[in-house]
């Protein structure tokens, strides 16, 4: 269901829980799909020997993937026209993400949507921005 | 990641999908997606990003017969003495941003090209990992007629240490 014009407002927002107590394994998952074989990502023996990180984390591109979830699942499918985002912080095995986009603006059938992803402590790990074409 | 051919398939985007947590029947469901706005079966918004599978040289990806910095009986398959760690997420440094714009959205049976373009670099002090090294990446995906489907901004960032927690 694609959004329309006429009932959306600035300030309007959307937010979906993106994964509760992130699994290792849909790291895995994301490595496989994806192709980024970074050892940093599924080997918390190399991780934490040589990389120095407490443990493995996620791919930054796993974390926009779950948010760009929670786009397509507000502005409809094939509607996204633009979607950028920063990576503000790590993303770690158990974590809880919650995603929430705000309407910042609504001009020529475009939305342009503020979005931002945080974990279970309220700590922002991504942030960005997607247009969508509404009806 | 420059490819020459990056042929876009049904099950490639299902699982892509499966790996995002994303059960929309859009991504597997060629009768579902039939009845929806797209008409088809379409990759998810960040899915260009596997096209890592389809470049030859993806360093982020063993290679048979090549050493690899994974762990295997040792924490690293890098036969030299380790530096100490640092470089901030090993091999890759990490991601910092990432952009796309898309022109049309792409589906099975569409075999796309990505050409990369360097962008910029620049430097800044972090608080919580010494020197941050940025730079920046443009990858151009196009059809197989040549149009330009999506266009990605990477930036990468290197890090003097890796980032405190």
């Amino acid at each position: 269901m694609a959004l329309a014009a006429k009932d959306l407002n600035v300030g309007d927002t959307y937010t979906e829980c993106l994964v509760e107590d992130l699994k290792r394994t849909q790291i895995v998952m994301y490595a496989g799909s994806s192709g980024d074989y970074n050892p940093v990502h599924t080997d918390e023996k190399f991780t934490k020997e040589i990389a120095g990180y407490p443990s493995v984390f996620a791919h930054g591109m796993l974390t926009m993937g779950m948010t760009g979830r929670m786009i397509t699942n507000y502005v409809g499918d094939g509607r996204v026209t633009k979607y950028g985002v920063r990576f503000t912080s790590q993303v770690w095995p158990g974590d809880t993400l919650n995603s929430t986009a705000t309407v910042d603006d609504v001009t020529d059938g475009i939305v342009t949507l503020s979005v931002e992803t945080t974990n279970q402590d309220g700590v922002v790990v991504l942030s960005g921005y997607a247009n969508a074409r509404v009806d | 990641m420059a490819v020459n051919k990056f042929p876009v398939e049904g099950s490639h985007i299902m699982m892509f999908a499966r790996s995002i947590a994303d059960e929309n029947q859009i991504y597997y469901d060629e009768d579902y997606a039939a009845t929806t706005e797209p008409g088809r079966v379409i990759a998810p918004p960040t899915f260009a990003q596997s096209s890592a599978q389809f470049d030859p040289d993806y360093f982020l990806r063993p290679k048979t017969g090549e050493d690899w910095f994974g762990s295997g009986k040792e924490a690293t398959g890098i036969k030299r003495e380790a530096s100490g760690g640092g470089g901030g997420g090993g091999g890759g440094g990490l991601h910092a941003e990432q952009h796309f714009e898309y022109h049309r959205h792409i589906g099975p049976g569409d075999v796309l090209t990505a050409e990369v373009k360097p962008g910029k670099t620049w430097e800044k002090e972090g608080k919580r990992s010494g020197k941050l090294v940025f730079s920046e990446t443009i990858t151009e995906y196009r059809d197989q007629n040549g149009e330009l489907v999506i266009t990605a901004r990477g930036v990468g960032v290197r890090t003097e240490r890796p980032v405190d927690q």
